[in-house]
């Protein structure tokens, strides 16, 4: 028995070191350094909550939290609208073929990186060349300065990561929607309820458990917001784009303030908590598990 | 039934076209990409842009192998996300075996951590990671991506849960025959577990191969750079003047992508969905 135990110790030893080591000790280590101010060259200091009472009344810092939750709600609201719309849509098929076709093409987006994705969608966006304006001014609209406007910036970036990452919310509604048992489809059919009646009445609830997965998923992933705005707008015009996560990048990598870019951290960490109970208290009511 | 049947087909009729329209709203960017790689710089940025190559310029993919050393940024790029790939489905299917069938004492609570840990962003830990990184001495080298990444929390989950739904009599029976605790899981359990090793190492391929933030950070010599972090700086050099040669180094990047995907589809797709069921 002693030498099954030794082997299950062994067995985990290398997984464990290395979450040890690079997720459990950095977390507490985030925490502790956000009392500390330190340059990385000369000892930290000890300065208390003084990083906690500059941030707190750093109204750059307080602006990149709601321009981060805001950029996070609208990608993920559309992510799941839209995903589970194009999963819908294509379960109505019938035939193998097509459904496969579409799977494929709409998963394409997420094989590319977030990086080449925000400098294709930079050329694709610019305001005089790109080829966006070039067919909007076909249709009559007037060129938009997507990059360089507060609005404009703003909606490139939602689009482009709703365009990239719809993929993952369709491949999840997929497997959710053909999970949801034939008999009471037809027993919905039997009773005379029709296609609305049916989806909100039947598959909504028996998916709501995916909608609230995405939902978890997409917000934690979209409140990290980094590689989009780092490439495309590095942040602007003004802060219109500064996301926290840039925001911890200039304050700890360029600026080497460690501490105070820990506290900023910290500070991301307890919002995503936060975020993340409230989704789950909110599917309390919501959501329906079989 | 008849009189249900006009307004169910016009219905069917509007939805595939809606779904034909998001297709090639999702898949005009990437043509554009790899027709634009096609082109002279010098057209590049002219409208409309041309659909079809009819006189491919390949010249553009010589080019971004001369001016910048892409082939060394693919070659980091194969290491770093291979040694990952390779090293993480191994810790991950140990642990993942020893939580699922190995009792001993604190095999609870050790758990709980990982699962915790689960849940923590990246983000949060980057600062101290960077400080132990340099500690280590592994600052400015490939072993910076790949050493924190060579196990993890999710993958030991994922395998956890799989290996729970195996029989126990299969290794019992094995170790009456004589085999060792090493063996049964290396000969009997693990080769039953390739599934959803695939979909881990597939997730991991994906993640890893188009990672930029912590290139970004631990990396400076453009001698260590992988794809994402040399494209973008590639970019950035060239300005706005041959754009077809950045492009054509995307396209480039997402080769391996595309054909791993071409070729283990249903991994990708098992991934996603093995990955929600929790």
């Amino acid at each position: 028995m002693r030498g099954e135990a030794l082997f299950g110790y062994l067995m985990i030893l290398p997984a464990l070191v290395i979450v040890m080591l690079f997720t459990a000790g950095p977390i507490v280590a985030s925490i502790g350094l956000s009392f500390y101010q330190w340059d990385v060259i000369s000892p930290p200091s000890f300065a208390g909550l003084s990083n906690y009472e500059q941030l707190l009344s750093d109204q750059t810092v307080l602006h990149s939290f709601w321009v981060t939750l805001g950029l996070a709600v609208s990608i993920v609201v559309l992510e799941i609208l839209v995903g589970l719309g194009l999963a819908l849509l294509v379960q109505q098929r019938r035939s193998n073929v097509a459904r496969g076709t579409f799977r494929t093409i709409f998963y394409l987006p997420l094989l590319a990186s977030a990086s080449s994705v925000a400098i294709v969608m930079g050329y694709m966006f610019d305001q005089k060349f790109g080829v966006i304006n070039y067919y909007l001014g076909l249709l009559g609209i007037p060129n938009i300065p997507w990059l360089t406007s507060d609005f404009g910036a703003t909606a490139t970036i939602v689009i482009i990561a709703v365009w990239q990452q719809v993929g993952f919310a369709f491949v999840l509604f997929i497997a959710a929607l053909s999970s949801v048992p034939k008999d009471v489809l037809e027993a919905a059919q039997i009773d005379g309820a029709g296609p609305l009646r049916t989806f909100f009445a039947v598959k909504l609830p028996m998916i709501s458990p995916t909608v609230l997965f995405i939902s978890v998923v997409g917000m934690i992933g979209a409140m990290q917001l980094f590689d989009q705005p780092y490439v495309m707008t590095k942040g602007g015009p003004g802060y219109t784009t500064t996301t926290t996560v840039l925001l911890i990048y200039q304050t700890a990598f360029q600026n080497l303030q460690f501490g105070y870019g820990s506290a900023i951290s910290v500070m991301l960490l307890v919002v995503l908590i936060g975020l993340t109970a409230l989704q789950f208290l909110g599917a309390r009511k919501l959501v329906f598990y079989q | 039934m008849s009189s249900s049947a006009f307004p169910a087909r016009a219905g069917r009729a509007i939805g595939l076209l809606v779904l034909i329209v998001a297709a090639i709203a999702a898949l005009a960017p990437l043509v554009w990409t790899l027709t634009t790689s096609l082109r002279t710089p010098a057209e590049a940025f002219t409208n409309p842009p041309a659909w079809i190559p009819l006189n491919p310029d390949w010249a553009n993919y010589s080019a971004v192998f001369e001016q910048i050393p892409l082939f060394s940024f693919f070659v980091n790029s194969v290491i770093v996300t291979g040694l990952i790939v390779i090293g993480q489905t191994i810790t991950c299917m140990m642990s993942g075996y020893a939580f699922a069938m190995i009792r001993f004492p604190g095999r609870g609570k050790i758990f709980m951590l990982f699962l915790a840990t689960m849940m923590v962003p990246l983000q949060a830990t980057m600062i101290p990671v960077f400080v132990l990184i340099k500690w280590m001495g592994l600052a400015n080298s490939l072993g910076a991506l790949i050493v924190p990444a060579l196990g993890g929390a999710f993958g030991t989950f994922l395998m956890r849960q799989y290996f729970l739904q195996m029989p126990r009599e299969l290794g019992e029976a094995a170790r009456i025959d004589g085999a060792s605790p090493l063996q049964v899981f290396w000969k009997v359990y693990a080769p039953l577990a390739l599934p959803p090793a695939a979909a881990l190492a597939t997730l991991n391929f994906s993640g890893f191969w188009s990672e930029f933030y912590r290139p970004l950070i631990f990396l400076s010599d453009q001698s260590t750079y992988t794809l994402p972090l040399g494209l973008v700086g590639l970019q950035g050099n060239l300005g706005t003047g041959s754009i077809s040669v950045v492009l054509a180094g995307v396209v480039v990047a997402l080769i391996p992508s595309v054909l791993l995907f071409a070729f283990a589809q249903r991994y990708f797709i098992e991934g996603i969905t093995t990955g929600s069921f929790r």
